[in-house]
């Protein structure tokens, strides 16, 4: 008789989340707690929770966490990894968080080469407040807040994060992958581990970002959500390796 | 550029000339500010031009950020990660810094601030202005909280105060303010600068700092409390228990010749030094006039202003201020029970600029008739 083993990385915690079904965040906590397992970070990181779903971030992780205000982690983790050379910092943002109301923080952060490591989770709507648009939304879309479905005219275009941050020289590693299906979830955590090597390495700014399901804000069933990923993200946002420069 | 820095660092104990802006930066230097993050703004720049150099030359942090929202983030995560951190603005800065202020009141984080008040509202303009008093004794941001908010009246205040405001940061757990304004940041005047030291015996532990969790339970910093049995009607409390012990701990102020006045002149800051000079004038002339200057004006010293009625009952009142009037109302609830509502005068400029010695001697002549 075969037996489901439970195995938790040890820098998650042992509680359930409050993520809702098919959620993207529920994976990618998974993938960062094996990562800091694997490379034995978890009581030298500092982790900068963003504000929407992943606030709750704190709850989750077994580790030291800062929850920081709407698209500050960046400019928080900067202070905190010059404080602390020596230690781990994880910046986790999402698409509002990042790419609207902290796009100064990011970019300047990576314009200045921070040596940290950024988990940007892509799923094309503010999540925890409902479902409304993006910056990352894509044309067509419909969000609460863009219920005729998104237009260029007016709204403008999604934006491309990875393709806009590769401008800035002092970027090092800027990835965008997807976690729609096992083979591109292992190619996730392959990336978060990279991003993660980089900075306790030195080499600098990395950011990886994740295309992620957000099946209650898109009004898909998970399945569905998985596809749609699939089929309509991906064609906008590319998947694959935007900058590596290791030195 | 500040031109004679190796000196200065040299002249401890010696008298010195230095702005407002630079004294500040100096005590913060002195007194073991590890990280300083900046934002250009008028008229509070030399303080960012000064940290620039020293900072670096002493292997310490200096960012200049990419905005107040920015800088007041970093000072932020540099607080939560244990260091002694300050940033400076004026009065536009200040407000774009209130999102992070109310963060760090609610996290029970210390930092130092400092306020070069310049008028307002909107862009204003550069010059002096105490417009601010309302932002900085109300908390400023949003949520229950305040700031500890200390006002100098010269360099050498500038120069103590703000040393004096790392360790009520560290002591306290909280933001504290130095509120400074355009004259007092720009004015250069002699002071002493001594060297740093404690003024408590025992400062607390930061075991709450963020260093990573080895051999501990994992810290976590956050102002998040969803439910209010979570916590948020217990943080609240707290912290408003910390405020009143506060109140009762560190009010503070200066009177001068209040026994016998017939006129009492409130003012604080650079008013309260222009005060002076007309008060000097005034004596001369024959007239009792004093001076009550808050120091602190949050914690506001409320009580001693009603002990000064106890011992002198006849005297009227005169708040100045470079506003349209916001100390005049912490005035009115502190004396609304001891001195009668039209004894209590106010003279005050909204222009961003200050009164003189003269229109204040004109306006006194005018109360006493």
């Amino acid at each position: 008789m075969s037996s489901i083993i439970k195995t938790q990385p040890e820098s998650i915690a042992d509680k359930s989340t409050h993520y809702c079904p098919g959620c993207g965040h529920g994976v990618m906590l998974r993938l960062i707690g094996e990562v800091v397992d694997e490379l034995g970070i978890r009581e030298d990181m500092i982790l900068t929770a963003p504000v929407g779903c992943s606030v709750i971030l704190y709850d989750y992780m077994n580790c030291d966490v800062i929850e920081c205000a709407h698209g500050r982690a960046p400019a928080v983790g900067t202070a905190i990894k010059r404080v602390h050379p020596d230690k781990f910092v994880l910046v986790y943002q999402g698409d509002g968080d990042l790419a609207a109301i902290g796009t100064a923080e990011i970019i300047h952060a990576a314009n200045r080469g921070e040596n940290l490591s950024v988990i940007f989770v892509n799923n094309a709507v503010y999540g925890m407040t409902g479902g409304q648009m993006a910056p990352t939304t894509l044309i067509g879309q419909k969000t609460t807040t863009s219920p005729y479905g998104r237009t260029a005219k007016g709204m403008g275009k999604p934006i491309r994060v990875c393709e806009m941050m590769a401008t800035l020289e002092e970027t090092k590693y800027l990835e965008r992958t997807s976690i729609h299906s096992i083979r591109n979830i292992n190619k996730t955590k392959a990336a978060i581990k990279k991003a993660f090597l980089n900075q306790i390495n030195g080499i600098g700014f990395s950011l990886v970002e994740v295309l992620s399901m957000c099946p209650v804000g898109w009004r898909l069933s998970p399945q569905e959500a998985q596809g749609y990923i699939e089929s309509q993200m991906i064609d906008y946002f590319p998947l694959g390796v935007y900058k590596d420069l290791e030195y | 550029m500040p031109e004679t820095i190796d000196k200065k660092s040299s002249s401890v104990g010696k008298k010195v000339l230095l702005k407002g802006n630079e004294a500040v930066a100096e005590a913060a230097i002195k007194a073991g500010c590890d990280a300083y993050f900046a934002y250009p703004i008028t008229p509070q720049t030399e303080t960012a031009e000064y940290f620039s150099k020293r900072m670096v030359d002493l292997n310490r942090i200096f960012i200049q950020a990419e905005s107040e929202v920015a800088a007041i983030n970093m000072v932020f995560g540099a607080s939560a990660a244990g260091a002694r951190v300050m940033t400076s603005s004026s009065s536009p800065g200040i407000s774009l810094k209130q999102e992070g202020i109310s963060y760090i009141a609610g996290a029970e984080l210390p930092c130092v601030l400092i306020n070069v008040v310049r008028g307002g509202p909107g862009l204003g303009n550069i010059l002096p202005s105490q417009a601010d008093y309302f932002q900085t004794t109300r908390g400023g941001g949003h949520g229950d909280y305040r700031c500890i908010t200390l006002v100098p009246n010269s360099i050498q205040e500038c120069y103590d105060m703000t040393m004096a405001a790392f360790d009520l940061a560290d002591y306290y757990r909280m933001p504290v303010f130095i509120l400074s304004d355009g004259i007092i940041g720009q004015m250069v005047e002699p002071f002493v600068m001594h060297e740093y030291s404690p003024m408590f015996a025992n400062m607390p532990k930061k075991d709450w700092a963020l260093t990573g969790c080895k051999g501990r339970e994992p810290n976590v910093v956050r102002t998040l409390y969803m439910s209010p049995a979570d916590g948020l009607e217990q943080l609240n409390r707290r912290l408003f228990a910390k405020y009143e012990k506060i109140e009762a701990e560190y009010r503070d102020c200066q009177q001068i010749s209040c026994d016998g006045a017939d006129l009492i002149i409130i003012a604080y800051g650079a008013t309260s030094r222009i005060a002076k000079a007309a008060i000097k004038k005034l004596n001369k002339n024959g007239k009792k006039v004093g001076l009550f200057r808050p120091k602190t004006v949050w914690p506001w010293p409320g009580p001693e202003l009603v002990e000064l009625v106890k011992n002198n009952k006849k005297a009227k009142f005169l708040v100045i201020e470079m506003s349209m009037g916001q100390m005049i109302e912490d005035v009115k609830l502190s004396l609304m029970d001891v001195v009668k509502k039209d004894w209590i005068y106010f003279y005050g400029m909204g222009g961003g600029w200050c009164p003189t010695p003269e229109t204040i001697c004109e306006k006194v002549n005018e109360v006493l008739g």
